[in-house]
């Protein structure tokens, strides 16, 4: 179970984002987090992953703090997959930095062999995208948070991308809590949906 | 027809290797067909000339009854202003230079891999061409293409007309920004460095005295909901679908012909989602041109004129936006299983097409060969 408890934040010399905000997710859900541009989703999304220190509150997975050492349980594919990847990194190097590829993952996600060899600047957004999931997945998550994960991708390769990770989850029984701005996608996806902003 | 696109066959390359500096119209003669590319090119004569003109000239039948020309179709209110399109894209191919990435590091041999392939496309004056297709099919590299921005390893060949006039890679730079604006991608376009209001407001005299852009900046910014403060923050400071906005502020301040706009929307909500396309719109009936690359289909479909579905590297189909209440009036398989996968039609992953079983399947053009 991953919870966030009387979490608040706020950037420096702003207002704070977030109050006393509490989020439980199980194993197994797929929780939808909605707000306007601009309230704060994805710092929800980088507290929740460990990426950033709530001013307070705290983030449990199973009772106690995320671990600090090794790979986290709880991993994050973010929303421009160009930030995210080592610009002077091959794609290969990229992967192993969560450990040793699998292939069997990468054919799954539709990541093309060749590619391991290319720098991220010879991908488009939708294939290096590809590569982050994999990436997470490989970390061996116990919760994925996927902020805006596939509004990089095509239509067509997004229900791939969704149809293989939802599967990926149920398999290794993940918790899902996810971001996006279309409500098609949210209403297919969601088990839950919370707002940010009525908090 | 045929006269006319033969006539249109140009061997202008846009990346400075095969360009001898000439922006001359060059065009390969009609006799000689489409079958040899590599023929001596001659200069348009003005018999070809009056031929085109047939064919642009009439008003709102522009084409004699034809549905296509120049490999496209025409929305009811766009026209060919002066006789010619405001963008012209024709036999467009863009491909990498790359080491074979299987043979061992010092034998490895120069490759080709081939992205985008003999691809044409117009805009005219008052319309929105939207195009989709898959990631990867190379709609970012079209868009870079026509802004003349060029990885150092590609190889860019065809011909860009530009509001009637020819373009190589150096002209290409010259309009970026005074006549073509563009919407990057990645926010990562953003200067990390500068706060976003004087990157909005740029530089110079261009556009009027800095007062004017000031001011014009300040209105763009009340118009997307962004709070004044915000001119004063570096882009780290912004989320997503801030940064989103301030990149769409840049490409509305100057007052471009065309504008290029690459995944506008992503990271916006709808709401803003929706402003900046009937923005798009708007600047569209007054006058201007709009390529807008998106895999966001329901907007595209809102506000855009035609749509043109990409794949590997070419345009598949380029139809009404009518045509995608349905699946049965999409003509292209690859269309319809784009359709198909909307999470608002099944969210399915179904190919018709037996070739195309797996639908991550490595796309089919990056088919590579040597350099000799």
């Amino acid at each position: 179970m991953l919870e966030a408890l009387n979490i608040t934040f706020g950037y420096q010399g702003a207002e704070p984002l977030f109050r006393e905000f509490n989020l439980t997710v199980k194993r197994g859900e797929r929780v939808a987090l909605s707000a306007p541009s601009g309230f704060g989703k994805t710092t929800m999304c980088r507290i929740l992953a460990g990426y950033l220190r709530p001013t307070a509150g705290q983030v449990l997975m199973g009772g106690a703090p995320l671990r600090m050492r090794g790979t986290c349980p709880v991993q994050l594919v973010m929303q421009h997959p160009e930030l995210a990847v080592d610009p002077r990194s091959r794609m290969r190097d990229v992967l192993a930095e969560a450990g040793p590829a699998d292939d069997a993952l990468l054919e799954r996600l539709g990541i093309a062999h060749a590619w391991l060899s290319r720098y991220p600047h010879e991908l488009s957004g939708g294939e290096l995208q590809r590569f982050c999931i994999a990436r997470a997945l490989m970390a061996d998550p116990r919760f994925l948070i996927a902020d805006e994960m596939t509004t990089m991708l095509d239509a067509f390769t997004q229900a791939s991308i969704w149809h293989a990770l939802l599967d990926e989850a149920a398999r290794r029984n993940l918790g899902i809590v996810f971001v996006s701005h279309s409500p098609a996608l949210t209403s297919r996806i969601a088990t839950r949906i919370v707002n940010l902003e009525s908090r | 027809m045929d006269l006319v696109r033969a006539s249109r066959i140009a061997s202008t390359s846009l990346d400075g290797v095969f360009n001898d500096g000439a922006p001359l119209r060059r065009v390969v003669a009609p006799s000689q067909g489409l079958g040899t590319p590599l023929a001596t090119p001659k200069l348009r004569s003005a018999a070809e000339d009056a031929c085109c003109e047939v064919w642009d000239a009439a008003p709102h039948n522009p084409h004699g009854g034809e549905a296509f020309h120049h490999h496209h179709s025409h929305a009811d209110g766009s026209r060919h202003v002066h006789d010619h399109h405001l963008l012209n894209v024709e036999h467009l191919s863009v491909s990498f230079r790359m080491y074979d990435p299987d043979e061992p590091f010092f034998r490895a041999k120069r490759r080709l891999v081939n992205v985008i392939d003999d691809l044409s496309v117009s805009v005219h004056e008052g319309e929105i061409l939207a195009i989709v297709g898959a990631s990867g099919s190379g709609k970012t590299l079209l868009a870079d293409a026509i802004m003349g921005l060029f990885e150092p390893n590609a190889l860019v060949r065809g011909s860009v007309f530009f509001d009637g006039e020819p373009m190589d890679a150096r002209r290409l730079a010259k309009v970026r920004g005074r006549g073509i604006s563009f919407v990057p991608q990645s926010v990562a376009n953003l200067d990390p460095l500068m706060k976003v209001g004087r990157q909005v407001q740029g530089f110079g005299r261009r556009g009027g005295t800095r007062a004017e852009r000031v001011r014009k900046q300040r209105e763009l910014f009340e118009r997307y909901g962004l709070a004044p403060e915000v001119a004063d923050m570096h882009p780290f400071e912004l989320s997503g679908g801030m940064a989103r906005r301030v990149l769409l502020c840049c490409a509305l301040m100057e007052s471009p012909k065309l504008i290029v706009a690459d995944e506008p929307t992503p990271g916006l909500d709808l709401d803003l989602a929706v402003r900046a396309m009937d923005d798009f719109r708007e600047f569209a009936d007054a006058g201007g041109g709009v390529l807008l690359v998106t895999h966001d289909i329901e907007l595209a479909l809102r506000v855009a004129d035609r749509i043109a579905v990409f794949q590997n590297g070419t345009v598949v189909e380029e139809t009404a936006v009518a045509s995608f209440a349905s699946p049965d009036l999409l003509a292209h398989p690859f269309s319809r299983a784009l359709w198909h996968a909307l999470p608002e039609h099944g969210f399915t992953t179904i190919s018709e097409d037996a070739a195309n079983e797996n639908p991550l399947a490595i796309p089919s053009t990056e088919k590579e060969f040597a350099v000799s």
